[in-house]
């Protein structure tokens, strides 16, 4: 939900704090509530349940789309930014972090000071949290969950401060948290007085990993529950720190591309994405970014590609502090090409991509992908050139025009002969005579992807006196009830 | 050439003499070749550039400004399998013609691509002499074939090592409908370059030829008509002059 407001508010206004938003993903029965603003909690909505049933409740809830995908990977960056307080640190379920502080308290003064500044600095990127610490990964997870706000749990009562929690803390699955309601076993306190034998016995066909037994043992310290904390993943990042603030980051650069040439050596990778950044001496920072073909660590590449990206960059009054990071980075061995030393023609191939791509924009510079259609324009899509190889030219039956126009023009018919193309036609302020044609080959509209009332067309192939060869189409017969007179178009040219 | 054809009949009297001093562009090298289109909303240009291109899997790299695909349409990529080319092409779409000079010296100096087609519609500033100098030592040098395709341009100064003008003609008969457009015939008039002499032939693509005969996709005919030859030798031969 926090991520929903953060990356909305830089877009559009935000809904008022009254009314009731709710985040939904799309469930086995049409979409169902994944997150709750704090206005629709207030209101009694709870996530899980199904979109319409609450709109049937609430009439003015505030629907938008949720993307749990992307919410795990930020919680998944969350938990490396974490590492600022302790060094293990990881993700725990779809909404939680987990991280192991023995040892680390101390740098921050203590443990409740350590809380205090995760909540301030948690606030500061615009993310709710709740805390809690307590000597072992489950009783803090529960405690987090549903114990009370910025709760300091210490070894020895840890029972008690448990004890009061409803069985659901525990994490286990739904019909195992009603079983034990059934049983009149509804909170922790309650499930610590059975005997372990009756327990055990009643629940020795369940997985560890959902079994309350054994969950309640690791909540209280009786077995062990280690934390596995993924490694950070590799930076790739050259900096170079200047005396004295300066405008002009062109002469650094050198040396900032052959510093991260050499760590990717290192490491047998090459850049595939490239950011510079420049920090200003008044605290502000502008970055550029470049993108390339196929992973590369040569020097004078990289820096042939950053060239035409330092004109629009703003130094302010200088900056300090230059960095050059590699985003993106695949594995890049050395191999010998040729052994008559000749270049890889692919390669330079991507080294053009690059660099078309640097100076004129993605979008600019397309691979044709092909798509199955009826419909001519739509037959060839462009996909930038640094997304995907392009696919070789497809064999088509039907004989098509060397160039079309794109979007088609209307043309001012002179003369028209019934059941057939116009027998002199005016484009571009031109009259054209026909002499020889060919059609009409006709094409439907595409009634799975065209909207309703989009009308057929026939198209000819028409030679006009002096030799050239267009393709023209007539949108629509007379009468077929889809608007007036048919109009018509030239929509290409034949070589 | 169909032996039905009238221009077809006169060619293959004429062919004798002079077809031998006509070698289809391909076989000349990496050069920078201009080819300017004949008249406007003429596609003939397009056409003889792409049977002229080299075959094999290295890709072409195409590069329009903002009004020749305005006049004259994109290149339409679905249809280039008719003039023989089956390779990939990598298209740069830019508005101005001083990017397009930019992207096709860049291209020119990249040997791993087959060729380098650049269209620019009119006469801009920057398509300058000195502009198509630099672009032809380039293509000498990186050894990769340059097409220019002016469109709208009536000849303006240039340093290409051919250049070519290019228009559509009648085209032939059709095999099985008379009323309708047959193979297509186009009218290239080689009137300036270096190491050959200037003349003018009917250009036509030759696709049912054998398919190994990758190089020969172009046939050039010499042109001569039904009136007397000599006509057509002063043509040629004011070719020659300008």
């Amino acid at each position: 939900m926090d991520r929903w407001r953060r990356i909305t508010a830089e877009q559009r206004t935000l809904p008022g704090d009254d009314v009731p938003v709710v985040l939904s993903v799309q469930g086995t029965h049409g979409p169902v509530i994944h997150a709750v603003s704090a206005a629709a909690a207030k209101r009694g909505v709870r996530s899980g349940a199904r979109v319409v049933d609450v709109q049937a409740i609430h009439p003015d809830l505030h629907v938008e789309p949720g993307e749990p995908a992307r919410e795990v990977k930020l919680l998944d960056q969350t938990a490396l930014w974490a590492r600022r307080w302790c060094p293990w640190t990881v993700r725990d379920g779809l909404d939680g972090i987990v991280m192991d502080t023995a040892g680390a308290d101390h740098l921050f003064g203590g443990e409740a000071a350590m809380l205090r500044d995760m909540a301030t600095r948690f606030k500061m990127q615009g993310l709710g949290a709740r805390l809690a610490v307590a000597p072992t990964r489950g009783a803090a997870r529960m405690l987090a969950r549903y114990g009370p706000a910025g709760c300091i749990c210490g070894p020895d009562d840890m029972e008690v401060a448990l004890a009061p929690l409803p069985v659901a803390a525990l994490g286990v699955e739904d019909k195992t948290v009603q079983l034990l309601q059934r049983l009149g076993l509804k909170t922790l306190g309650a499930l610590m007085q059975v005997p372990r034998v009756a327990l055990m016995r009643r629940f020795d066909r369940v997985a560890a990993d959902l079994n309350p037994l054994v969950l309640l043992d690791r909540a209280l310290g009786r077995e062990g529950a280690p934390l596995d904390a993924p490694p950070e993943p590799p930076r790739w990042l050259a900096r170079a720190r200047l005396a004295e603030p300066v405008i002009d980051p062109v002469p650094h650069l050198e040396g900032l591309a052959r510093d991260l040439s050499a760590q990717l050596a290192k490491a047998e990778q090459g850049a595939r994405r490239l950011r510079l950044t420049i920090y200003r001496v008044d605290g502000e920072w502008r970055s550029r970014d470049v993108a390339l073909a196929q992973p590369s660590r040569e020097p004078a590449h990289l820096l042939r590609l950053m060239e035409g990206k330092l004109e629009g960059i703003d130094p302010g009054f200088g900056f300090d502090l230059l960095t050059l990071e590699a985003l993106v980075a695949e594995p890049l061995a050395l191999h010998q090409d040729h052994l008559d030393g000749a270049r890889d023609a692919g390669r330079d191939v991507a080294a053009l991509l690059d660099r078309l791509t640097a100076r004129l924009g993605p979008q600019k510079v397309t691979w044709s992908a092909w798509v199955e259609s009826h419909l001519p324009e739509r037959v060839e899509r462009r996909q930038p050139a640094l997304r995907g190889e392009g696919e070789a030219v497809p064999v088509l039956v039907r004989e098509r025009p060397l160039r079309l126009l794109e979007p088609a023009e209307e043309v001012a018919v002179l003369y028209a002969v019934p059941e057939g193309p116009p027998a002199q036609f005016r484009w571009r302020r031109v009259a054209f005579r026909m002499v020889r044609h060919e059609g009409p080959e006709r094409i439907a509209p595409e009634w799975w992807r065209d909207k309703a009332g989009t009308r057929l067309r026939d198209y000819y192939k028409v030679e006009v006196v002096d030799g050239r060869r267009f393709w023209l189409f007539r949108e629509g017969i007379l009468g077929d009830g889809r608007g007036g007179d048919p109009r018509w178009f030239v929509h290409g040219i034949f070589a | 050439m169909n032996a039905d054809s009238p221009i077809g009949q006169v060619i293959s009297l004429s062919a004798k003499r002079l077809v031998q001093d006509v070698p289809a562009p391909q076989h000349g090298g990496a050069v920078l070749r201009d080819v300017l289109s004949g008249g406007p909303f003429d596609a003939a240009v397009t056409g003889f550039v792409l049977a002229c291109l080299p075959e094999g899997d290295k890709p072409v790299l195409w590069i329009s400004d903002r009004m020749s695909r305005r006049e004259n349409g994109r290149l339409y990529g679905a249809a280039l399998g008719h003039f023989g080319f089956t390779g990939k092409v990598l298209r740069v779409e830019v508005s101005h013609p001083r990017d397009v000079l930019w992207a096709m010296e860049e291209g020119a100096a990249c040997a791993g691509l087959a060729a380098v087609v650049g269209e620019i519609h009119g006469a801009p500033e920057v398509l300058s002499f000195t502009a198509t100098k630099r672009l032809a030592l380039r293509a000498e040098a990186a050894q990769v074939p340059v097409w220019l395709i002016r469109s709208g341009d009536h000849g303006a100064l240039s340093a290409a090592r051919e250049r070519w003008r290019l228009t559509s003609m009648p085209s032939r008969r059709h095999a099985y409908n008379s009323a309708a457009p047959g193979a297509p015939l186009w009218e290239a008039e080689l009137f300036r370059a270096r190491g050959r002499a200037p003349g003018v032939w009917h250009a036509a693509y030759d696709g049912q030829g054998d398919p190994k005969r990758g190089a020969d996709r172009l046939r050039l005919l010499s042109r001569s008509g039904d009136g007397p030859l000599a006509a057509d030798h002063g043509r040629a031969a004011d070719a020659a002059r300008r």
